[in-house]
């Protein structure tokens, strides 16, 4: 490690880092060293960013397919107002270099998938994951197993936040639990609300950002105690904090006694994301057509599938059955003439409508493509989008 | 009693409570009753079998149950059981 030097700018640059007696010049020696590659640049993605470059690892991989979305603003530090619009891994890298020019950037411009993947993670010594949906959840976990890299992970939904440490290997050689071991498997699509429904507070992926950018650099530079083995749990409403413990599996399919999965898999299918044939079947109405049925007055029922707080922001006058209660309230559609079923973006009007048709035979409801956000954009610019 | 504390995405299903006093001496008698005050919140924890469903983690403290007695663990009225769900941010 002693072949890892640094400029008198650069030992100026991490000073306060160089005068803590336990993490020194050898630290700092080895986070030049180390190359991390960071999954997502979102909310938890913007703060560890900043940290581990102004931390000074060597090597990081910028990883997102995205673009900036004014929505993001809110919590995604990192960006600006002149960024909407462009590449996130470009523009999170602008600001990065002129944050620490020392430090080396690859970018990723591409959405992590089953056959890109490990190619990718072998590249870097650990990853740290700041993706927003379960099946990036496995495929990051189960590259980062069957690669051998510690994968710090966090993770948020509304007030409450989760962080913990991977298939980290401590110094006795001793092997951490992964992912697979804490959720052998995802929840099924629907039970759990997503975050598009249910949001996020802002400043909680800055928080759970924060604590991963601390795992990471502890895991490189082997000072302190990471979480491997523990989940921390936040919740930012009540400020309570749990650390619970977290043990290997012999289940686990990867890791465990008997494993049985040696290759990536398709992680759509595993998480139960709907594919595109399974989308065929559903009868669509766009917003232009929407708004000719209103036009010549064409009787039909449009019902709202989004949460309360959701029709306050803006509605279209729709009848709200929110979704985790449409079963309940199927005796409030109507059979006998056509039913418009809508919610914000049309993913969870697409579930309510494929529960209908499964548990109760309807054959008469329209899901209404890209939900009230594409009404807004295509009919009426009116509608506030949120 | 026992205390259960409801992860944030449960809690719209229990009356947005996020913790519940519990009558019942094991960890399953516990979320039972919590779960018979609350129809929604039974189907969330509850799969079509009655079993207890395999995504969400139950802890007794800082213990995972499944390294103990699983859904038979003794509880008493200092125990503090967590329901921990599978979160992933952003979009499903």
């Amino acid at each position: 490690m002693s072949e890892i030097t640094f400029s008198n700018a650069e030992l100026a640059r991490y000073s306060r880092h160089l005068i803590i007696p336990e993490f020194n010049i050898e630290g700092q020696r080895k986070l030049k060293a180390a190359k991390v590659l960071v999954v997502g640049t979102g909310g938890l993605g913007a703060p560890l960013l900043q940290y581990l470059t102004a931390a000074g690892v060597g090597t990081i991989g910028v990883l997102d397919f995205d673009v900036v979305d004014v929505s993001n603003l809110q919590r995604q530090v990192l960006f600006t107002v002149a960024d909407v619009g462009k590449s996130k891994v470009q523009a999170a890298v602008e600001r990065l270099q002129a944050q620490n020019p020392n430090v080396h950037f690859v970018q990723h411009n591409v959405r992590l998938t089953s056959d890109n993947a490990l190619e990718i993670i072998a590249q870097y010594d650990l990853v740290a994951d700041g993706t927003d949906n379960f099946p990036t959840r496995y495929l990051v976990n189960d590259a980062c197993v069957l690669l051998g890299k510690p994968n710090v992970y966090a993770s948020i939904f509304r007030f409450e936040g989760q962080a913990s440490v991977f298939n980290y290997r401590d110094q006795t050689g001793e092997l951490g639990p992964n992912y697979r071991d804490l959720f052998p498997e995802p929840p099924p699509a629907g039970l759990v609300p997503s975050c598009a429904e249910g949001g996020v507070i802002g400043v909680l992926p800055g928080i759970l950002g924060s604590i991963q950018a601390n795992e990471v650099i502890k895991v490189i530079s082997g000072v302190g105690e990471t979480l491997s083995g523990r989940l921390f749990l936040l919740d930012a409403a009540t400020f309570e904090t749990r650390t619970l413990r977290v043990v290997r599996e012999a289940s686990n399919p990867l890791t465990g006694t008997h494993p049985t999965q040696t290759s990536l898999i398709d992680y759509d299918q595993f998480c139960s994301v709907p594919s595109n044939e399974d989308a065929v079947y559903l009868q669509e109405i766009t917003p232009l057509e929407l708004a000719s049925w209103r036009n010549l007055k064409v009787d039909f029922q449009l019902i709202d599938v989004r949460e309360e707080h959701e029709y306050e922001i803006a509605n279209l006058g729709g009848e709200l059955i929110p979704l985790a209660t449409v079963a309940a309230n199927a005796d409030r559609i109507a059979l006998d003439k056509k039913v418009v079923v809508h919610c914000k973006g049309g993913k969870r009007s697409a579930e309510a409508i494929q529960l209908l048709e499964k548990q109760f035979g309807f054959r008469n409801l329209y899901n209404l493509k890209g939900g009230i956000l594409a009404f807004a954009d295509q009919v009426d610019a009116t509608l506030a989008k949120y | 009693m026992a205390t259960v504390i409801i992860p944030t995405p449960l809690r719209k299903f229990a009356g947005n409570a996020s913790k519940i006093a519990a009558e019942g001496s094991t960890v399953l008698e516990a979320i039972q009753h919590i779960s018979a005050q609350y129809p929604d919140l039974h189907k969330q924890l509850f799969d079509d079998a009655g079993e207890l469903r395999s995504f969400l983690r139950i802890y007794k403290g800082d213990t995972d149950i499944r390294t103990l007695d699983s859904s038979a663990t003794s509880v008493s009225a200092e125990t503090i059981i967590s329901i921990v769900p599978a979160i992933a941010g952003g979009t499903l």
